[in-house]
């Protein structure tokens, strides 16, 4: 195959052998490997695209709690408090992001659709720093997709040289990964270089590195859903550290391998089991009660 | 090399809560229908690990009989999948069962039965949707079920010689369909063979191909098509 990469030392080869973006490589591999036409390829992303706006606009205005009444309603009071800005993050780019997310986070939480980038559980991630963003610098629907191709390559990457499996890799392989996808993104729709995009994925990876999978009865709410409004957060920081001129000091195929190593030393407990962590608190076996699972054990 | 989707990462398209707990057990569940072809009348779910563990919490339950009833990861109606079975008149029963170590913890075996058949499949959720099956009544066979990849073609044959086999093979070429490999496990007098095609083209083998091809080749149990399964 002519595009073919799973590292980002591979990737930005190929960047610079055929003078295009992240997202243009993704997309003409995936034509490759598909064997369908890149219109086709678009398509599929927009369908994406299309699906987490729905989960969006549809999560901001639900006060709906969840089956267990561990969410609900959190999208909605962010979003009001956008008209008021008393919140220190005065900004509303990250206010509204967080919004984004957690609005993805509870329509997955109530079984509503939406789209698993990388994970159901990180899904929140990607929507929320991308969708905001974009709306703050008016972005065409274009330029959403590409950073969408760009969060996807990088997730490939991390999918090739660790893992976006909770069960193997503990909370870092779904918010930790999707807000690496997302600062990569979010800077290649700003304009960034590739290799600023994977400074930025960089960036955001290590600061995720050894995160936990420990939420309360299993189910993905607490403490996933807020995890992915900081995750979306950070994916901004990231993309704007990169954007004032700051690189990683470790490459992003470096960080892949520290997070692999981590995954590989994590105890199961805290890879989605739900025996350790936040799941094994009071308030955790409170919900392991409700749930009628067994409790092992009370921190 | 892995060669993963895009849309494996941008996806899938799902009904939450959990890709791998939610969608992948969907999938899982339409794989084992689409090896088994027909809608069954009894389905049972013996499930491991973390499935067994926390299934309730993760619709995992109706997941699994959704996509044993042909129901996309992004249906809806996933939610309202025992009342659906019970209209459809499928008994559906889920047991706890430790398949033993070797398995993901995230894996269900899913007998399905009518009067006159019976299949027996072990799939594996592994992440973010993707699948695994790791066995198709008593063959060990690997099968990755991953986005827009869903191409290959499962025979079960007789093994005394490659005749079968062999013509298997030459009526697929014959239909234009490029064949990238093949993997064979053997199990007493029968194999099983997972043909991988090659989606070039828009390419695709139908189902009526499929049912000539098992009507008129002597020597094949069955023969499926994944194919189908491509869209999310
Ligand atoms: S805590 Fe576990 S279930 Fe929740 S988002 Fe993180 S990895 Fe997913």
């Amino acid at each position: 195959m002519k595009y073919e990469f799973d590292t980002a030392d591979q990737l930005l080869k190929l960047c610079k052998k055929h003078k295009c973006s992240i997202s243009e490589i993704a997309k003409r591999y995936e034509a490759e490997r598909s064997g369908k036409a890149i219109s086709t390829v678009r398509s599929g992303m927009k369908r994406a695209r299309d699906v987490m706006y729905e989960a969006v606009k549809e999560g901001v205005k639900s006060t709906k709690k969840s089956k267990f009444n561990l969410s609900g309603g959190d999208a909605n009071k962010l979003f009001q408090s956008l008209s008021s800005l008393k919140l220190m993050m005065g900004n509303k780019v990250t206010v509204r992001a967080m919004a984004y997310a957690i609005a993805v986070g509870e329509t997955n939480a109530n079984m509503g659709r939406i789209v698993a980038f990388p994970t159901a559980g990180g899904a929140g991630v990607i929507p929320g720093a991308l969708f905001s963003c974009a709306e703050h610098f008016k972005a065409g629907k274009r330029q959403l997709l590409r950073g969408m191709f760009t969060s996807s390559a990088i997730g490939i990457i991390i999918a090739e040289g660790a893992t976006l499996s909770a069960a193997k890799g503990g909370c870092q392989a779904e918010v930790g990964a999707a807000t690496a996808m997302a600062a990569a993104g979010l800077t290649e729709m700003r304009g960034g270089t590739p290799e600023q995009c994977f400074h930025s994925a960089a960036i955001a990876l290590k600061s995720y590195l050894g995160l936990a999978c420990d939420p309360l009865g299993g189910l993905v709410e607490v403490p996933c859903i807020k995890r992915n409004a900081l995750g979306a957060v950070a994916a901004i920081s990231a993309s704007d550290m990169v954007i004032a001129g700051i690189e990683s000091k470790v490459p992003f195929d470096e960080v892949v391998k520290a997070m692999n190593d981590i995954a590989e030393s994590m105890s199961e407990r805290i890879r989605e089991t739900a025996l350790g962590g936040l799941a094994i608190t009071k308030t955790g076996n409170k919900v392991k009660k409700k749930l009628g699972l067994k409790i092992t054990k009370e921190l | 090399m892995t060669q993963l989707s895009v849309f494996d990462v941008a996806g899938p398209v799902m009904v939450g809560p959990s890709s791998s707990h939610t969608a992948g057990a969907c999938k899982i569940g339409q794989f084992a229908r689409a090896l088994f072809h027909t809608t069954p009348t009894k389905a049972t779910f013996y499930l491991h690990g973390s499935f067994a563990e926390v299934y309730k919490g993760h619709a995992t339950d109706k997941a699994l009989i959704s996509g044993v009833m042909k129901l996309r990861t992004s249906d809806p109606r996933i939610k309202e999948a025992f009342k659906i079975a019970k209209a459809k008149h499928i008994e559906c029963v889920f047991k706890k069962k430790d398949l033993g170590e070797k398995f993901h913890p995230n894996t269900v075996q899913i007998v399905l039965e009518n009067s006159s058949r019976k299949l027996s499949m072990i799939g594996s959720s592994v992440g973010g949707g993707v699948i695994e099956i790791l066995r198709i009544n008593k063959f060990d066979v690997h099968l990755q079920g991953r986005a827009g990849k869903y191409l290959s073609i499962i025979v079960c044959h007789e093994n005394h010689g490659s005749k079968t086999f062999n013509k298997i093979l030459n009526r697929i070429k014959k239909l234009g369909i490029r064949i990238i490999n093949t993997q064979t496990t053997k199990y007493k007098d029968k194999n099983l063979t997972i043909i991988a095609t090659d989606g070039r083209d828009n390419k695709r083998i139908t189902i009526k191909e499929v049912m000539d091809i098992e009507k008129s080749i002597e020597g094949i149990e069955f023969i499926r098509s994944l194919s189908k399964l491509e869209k999310q």
